[in-house]
């Protein structure tokens, strides 16, 4: 489904990715985890396209397009969902119209009939109650003073209303609460399925206690350093970053 | 105030004929008076302080300053547009170039004992309830003008604690070709009544139309008067306005004034605070493109005591177009505790749109709390690219940001009717806003 190769990509002239391999097939669950400025969040930028990124080599393939040559609302439209990391406020603008219009933007595209205001409500309530959000905020604008927790489970009933096929989900745990980090997983897991892929960034084994990855993957200054099964997560939890890197600089020198 | 060229004297003489009250002595001299003080002043220039951003000297190249004293045709176009705002339970008054138009309205069922009707009539009548409006000194050299010129408007009369439940709704409409068109409105509420009042002032494609229009309106204590001033001139079209209030004690005024369309506009609203606990609030939204040039000049003065205001203006320009806001918050010696707000965000769409902003804030009074602020930004690319990342397209992410920028004024409309239809408006004038309505 995704196949990146070989991704340089630098902010300002200074480059942060230094090469990524990655490849993601349909109904797999990849988790991406890495200290703090490793590029976890870059490379999810470059992937839902955020302007300013200058990709300087290497290639972004998903289900045979040119993922790189796409503009953002036409990869999202094609199914690629970025949660993000620092969901971004909307003032003025309700949740439920901007979900509504993004999800009759993405219906247009996959050719099927808009939703109508009441079939969307049906929707989104529905949605809500799985993810134990109150329906008051649908009429609330869009992120706004929202505490942190609020606008990760936003981030995520965005993705259980929009049904894309890749989910990239940056720190979707970090500043949930126990309870809300359960509920969350719980939405994610729903979603798990044959046709869907997903990518989870995070920086704790807790959340893939929950949503149990396929492959692990670890990012360390711009590149993808060590990759393995779930029990590389736990490893991780254990001997901490350094652990990697050194075994990784190691063998660079050798 | 700078004296510029007038060519229009000769106009002083036929000042009253043709016009409402021309029979009455009282309103010839009255019109004649004005219109003495207007040329005495002339327009003004870029050179005076009130009139720095805004150019009006377009004017001074009229043909003509007279307003047109036919009364006009029915016409089908007019008609179309008759019911735009209307709602249930509204009371229509219909002026086509200035002039009323019975056909077209509908002024419906009214409490016992309020008068709504025509200020042409009640002139022609030499009702002397209007000589002080029509002799006093004007606010500004336009206020002056419209004294000498005025055609036509409302009178609305509102004996005490009357409630008038559905919108005033003052429509005008110009259709001709270059005509000086000058409506006159006057509001008298009286103590504890309650109403809506809204002038919408609509011009087609081509008319070259110039108006000048004044607003007054006297709360008594404890009125509460709304008022919503809608401009959708024609893209050629000059517009220059007055609205003043005089607010009596515990009287609640509300200003609303929405620019949508119109080559040059300005709108100088003011109230007086003029007993003790007083609200005022001033609302304001302009959304300019091309050459448009949008010019508010906002004044509430606290005379009294406990009164409070709140005042929020937004524009987004777009284009070539140019913007100002100037608005001045005067706290006079004894308005003690007084609570002011103001502010005025701008969002510039293009490198050739400006805005000029000057929120003032004069403070003569102790123990007040006031605060003003103002900015001039751009569309935030954060928030396009996390639309676009939803799949929503580049122009309508814009389009949504700007309908979001624009709401903060549209929801403090109170009448849900009357947001829903504003919100219309707005929306019309954005691109693809048609797909921006839940
Ligand atoms: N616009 C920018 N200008 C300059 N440097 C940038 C910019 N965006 C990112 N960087 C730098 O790129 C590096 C990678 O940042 P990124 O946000 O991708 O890290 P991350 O792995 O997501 O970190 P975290 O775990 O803290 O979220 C950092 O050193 C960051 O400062
Ligand atoms: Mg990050």
């Amino acid at each position: 489904m995704l196949l990146v190769k070989n991704l340089h990509a630098s902010v300002n002239g200074k480059e942060i990715l230094h090469g990524i391999d990655l490849h993601v097939r349909a109904g797999e669950v990849h988790a991406i985890m890495g200290p703090n400025g490793s590029g976890k969040s870059t490379l999810a930028q470059v992937l839902a396209g955020r302007e300013g990124y200058q990709v300087t080599q290497g290639s972004v393939t998903y289900l045979d397009h040119d993922l790189l040559a796409m503009p953002p609302e036409a990869r999202a439209r094609e199914g690629v969902f970025l949660a993000f990391q620092y969901p971004v406020e909307i003032p003025g603008v309700s949740i439920a119209l901007f979900l509504k219009t993004s999800l009759n933007a993405i219906r247009r595209e996959r050719g099927l009939p808009e939703v109508d205001a009441m079939d969307f409500l049906g929707l989104v309530r529905e949605r809500m109650k799985r993810l134990g959000m109150d329906e008051a905020f649908l009429t609330r604008a869009v992120n706004q003073g929202f505490s942190g927790g609020e606008k990760k489970r936003n981030e995520v009933l965005q993705l259980a209303v929009l049904e894309p096929l890749l989910a990239i989900l940056d720190e979707t745990d970090s500043g949930l609460d126990i309870d809300a980090l359960k509920t969350v997983a719980d939405g994610v897991n729903a979603m798990r399925g044959p046709e869907r892929a997903i990518v989870v960034v995070t920086h704790y084994q807790r959340l893939l206690d929950y949503i149990v990855p396929d492959y692990v993957h670890v990012l360390s200054q711009g590149r993808i350093v060590k990759s393995g099964g779930p029990e590389l997560a736990r490893e991780l939890e254990l001997h901490g970053y350094g652990w990697v890197e050194a075994k990784n600089g190691a063998r660079q020198v050798a | 105030m700078n004296v510029m060229e007038i060519t229009h004297s000769d106009e002083l003489e036929r000042v009253p004929t043709g016009l409402a009250g021309h029979d009455v002595p009282w309103v010839i001299r009255a019109r004649q008076q004005a219109f003495a003080r207007f040329s005495a002043q002339g327009f003004p220039t870029r050179r005076d302080e009130e009139w720095k951003y805004t150019d009006v000297s377009v004017l001074t190249r009229r043909a003509s300053l007279a307003p047109d004293d036919i009364p006009p045709d029915p016409s089908s176009e007019a008609a179309l547009h008759a019911w735009s705002l209307a709602q249930e339970g509204t009371h229509l008054m219909v002026f086509v170039n200035g002039h009323f138009s019975e056909e077209l309205s509908a002024m419906g069922e009214l409490p016992e004992g309020v008068h709504l009707g025509s200020l042409a009539q009640r002139l022609e009548d030499g009702d002397e309830l209007l000589r002080p409006y029509f002799e006093g000194e004007e606010h500004t050299v336009f206020g002056a003008l419209n004294n000498a010129f005025a055609t036509d408007g409302a009178v609305i009369s509102l004996p005490p604690n009357t409630v008038v439940d559905g919108p005033i709704y003052l429509l005008f409409i110009a259709s001709g070709h270059g005509v000086a068109i000058y409506p006159r409105n006057i509001v008298l509420a009286g103590a504890g009544a309650r109403a809506t009042i809204i002038e919408h002032y609509m011009g087609t494609l081509d008319s070259h139309n110039f108006t000048d229009a004044v607003t007054e309106l006297n709360l008594g204590a404890a009125a509460d008067i709304r008022h919503y001033k809608l401009l959708q001139e024609g893209p050629a079209a000059v517009h220059i306005a007055g609205i003043h209030a005089d607010q009596q004690a515990d009287s609640r005024f509300a200003s609303h004034s929405y620019a949508l369309g119109g080559h040059l506009g300005r709108n100088d609203i003011t109230s007086r605070l003029l007993g003790p606990h007083c609200h005022c609030t001033m609302n304001g939204l302009y959304l300019l493109d091309d050459k448009q040039h949008m010019d508010h000049h906002t004044r509430i003065d606290h005379l009294a005591p406990d009164g409070t205001s709140r005042e929020a203006y937004r524009g987004i320009l777009d284009g070539a177009s140019s913007g100002v806001f100037n608005g001045k918050v005067i706290v006079h010696p004894g308005a003690v505790r007084t609570d002011a707000d103001q502010s005025n965000h701008n969002l510039l769409l293009s490198r050739q749109a400006e805005v000029d902003t000057k929120p003032q804030l004069e403070i003569f009074a102790d123990d007040v709390k006031c605060t003003h602020g103002a900015t001039v930004g751009q569309l935030d690319d954060d928030a396009l690219f996390y639309l676009c990342s939803r799949g929503i397209d580049a122009n309508l992410a814009k389009s949504m940001l700007m309908y979001g920028f624009a709401n903060d004024i549209i929801e403090k409309i109170e009448n849900p009717t009357l947001r829903n239809r504003i919100e219309g408006l707005v929306l019309d004038r954005l691109p693809q806003g048609e797909n921006l309505s839940l």
